[in-house]
């Protein structure tokens, strides 16, 4: 049986608890697996599976669609529950036009990388078990709607991220790259309309994470960088807007360890 | 003039100001020329001798005439230069924007995120001259003059195609860029562009599912990617200066 991490690392054998258990275990760390200095304190195996994923250098197309279409999934489950969860009621006219169209692109994007593992020959990952509760951080995710669209912030942002990450790896093939060039930005459209009905600027000051809890900042840890391909644009922010423009006027990349951090909370299996 | 010639072989088009070049007879004339595989120039001289006459000769000419601004899409610099350019008319746009809010009736929330957009397009073409040095094009002649800057809707319809236009180039470009630190810089600064057409779009039609509408997200959920040889066409009402593009 596949699964996210064996799409991404090596199984090896005589490893000390199965790839299944180090996700669960990971769970039950809660957000706080996450943060680095907490990293050296779970459990080795887990350690290891970050470790893996940065040793085996650079992932394959199909590695990173797989990728790609787990993170998908997550967001495609989410917004389906969400919208026929007590949630989905309490929702304004306004969050619910937004929800149930960021819902349908979710559903496509599945549909979309299925296909397209498939058409290069490969074999779309299963989709995992989740908890939106994320071990009970989010107990009331699905029917409090501050909650859910609070997540459903996270996993835009984070989903931005993600992609942009991984375009380096898919750049040998112009369609996969485009595609997600594609994707990328309708997430980009969803986080901003996200971030705006709650409240917040449509893009990211600094490395705040506004007024989401404490679990929530490595979405946004490292969007503060303000050097791209070597040069330095904070100077640019002079007389418009200073360096947090800079720093809003630039999104950042995420590796795959550090989405694989985040979003291991909400994956059970 | 019929041949049957792919357009995707066009190797260089030239690309006028006037919006007039894109009358329906001119333009089928233009395709016809840029169908040629040669390098196409149309610049409104020419266009006066065959504007009425969709046989004339306007013919190949691997010559681009004074003045006019080449786009070589085969090199990272080329492309970059093709943002540059973009971001050069969104800079200029929003700045026009943001110095018209004492005579618009723009609301508060408006002029606050029109603010933060000029200031990042601002940041965007400042830094891609930076990072293109010498190889940088040069200013573009813009003209705005069929914006209505008082007018919130005026404003906000440009800033929309201007947005979703910006997100589609770059989305299309990605491919032509063969350096990965590149590569990384526009997808830093597309996922911005995307922030900004879904707050203006949301501006424009408050709490609708238009920030991500399905005009610009087809069915599969993919935003529009433009092939870069026609990301100028887009925008030539605004654009002054003649560019020609090669690839």
């Amino acid at each position: 049986m596949t699964d996210l991490f064996d799409s991404i690392a090596p199984v090896r054998a005589g490893r000390t608890l199965s790839r299944r258990e180090a996700v669960r275990t990971g769970a039950a760390a809660g957000f706080s697996v996450v943060s680095r200095l907490a990293l050296a304190s779970v459990p080795v195996a887990i350690a290891g599976v970050i470790r893996d994923a940065h040793a085996q250098g650079a992932p394959s197309i199909l590695d990173v669609l797989n990728y790609a279409l787990t993170l998908e999934y997550l967001e495609d489950e989410f917004y389906r529950i969400g919208l026929s969860a007590p949630v989905g009621g309490t929702l304004t006219a306004a969050e619910r036009n937004t929800i149930e169209q960021v819902s349908m692109h979710e559903t496509a994007h599945v549909a979309f990388l299925q296909a397209t593992i498939r058409n290069l020959q490969g074999t779309p990952v299963p989709k995992p078990a989740f908890d939106f509760t994320a071990g009970g951080v989010f107990g009331d995710v699905f029917s409090n709607r501050v909650t859910f669209l609070a997540v459903a912030q996270t996993f835009e942002d984070t989903g931005v991220r993600a992609y942009k990450g991984q375009a380096g790896n898919i750049m040998s093939n112009d369609t996969v790259l485009t595609a997600a060039l594609q994707i990328h930005s309708v997430e980009a459209r969803h986080a901003s309309q996200i971030r705006r009905l709650r409240g917040q600027k449509g893009w990211i000051t600094n490395a705040d994470r506004g007024d989401l809890p404490p679990q929530a900042q490595p979405t946004y840890d490292g969007e503060a960088n303000t050097v791209h391909a070597g040069l330095d644009a904070a100077p640019f922010g002079s007389g418009s807007g200073g360096p947090a423009a800079v720093t809003e006027a630039f999104d950042e990349p995420l590796t795959m360890p550090e989405v694989l951090a985040i979003v291991r909370p909400f994956i059970v299996g | 003039m019929t041949r049957e010639t792919a357009p995707e072989q066009t190797k260089s088009v030239t690309l006028s100001h006037s919006r007039s070049l894109w009358e329906a007879g001119t333009r089928r004339r233009f395709l016809q020329v840029a169908a040629l595989g040669g390098t196409a120039v149309l610049l409104p001289t020419m266009l006066a001798s065959c504007s009425d006459d969709d046989d004339g000769p306007a013919g190949p000419d691997p010559m681009a005439p004074e003045g006019v601004v080449t786009l070589d899409l085969s090199s990272d610099t080329g492309v970059l230069n093709l943002a540059y350019a973009l971001e050069q008319l969104e800079a200029a746009f929003y700045t026009r924007v943001v110095d018209g809010f004492p005579g618009s009736n723009l609301s508060g929330p408006e002029q606050e995120a029109l603010t933060d957009i000029r200031n990042h397009e601002v940041i965007h073409r400042d830094f891609l001259a930076a990072v293109l040095g010498s190889a940088r094009i040069p200013n573009l002649a813009l003209d705005f003059g069929s914006v209505d800057f008082a007018d919130r809707v005026s404003v906000l319809s440009t800033a929309r195609a201007l947005e979703d236009g910006g997100v589609a180039a770059y989305n299309g470009a990605g491919k032509l860029l063969s350096d990965v630190d590149n590569l990384l810089v526009a997808g830093k600064i597309v996922s911005v562009e995307a922030r900004h057409a879904a707050a203006v779009r949301d501006l424009l039609r408050p709490g609708t599912r238009d920030f991500a509408g399905d005009d610009v997200v087809n069915p599969a959920g993919l935003d529009q990617a433009t092939e870069p040889g026609f990301v100028i066409e887009g925008n030539l009402e605004f654009i002054m200066t003649p560019i020609r593009v090669v690839s």
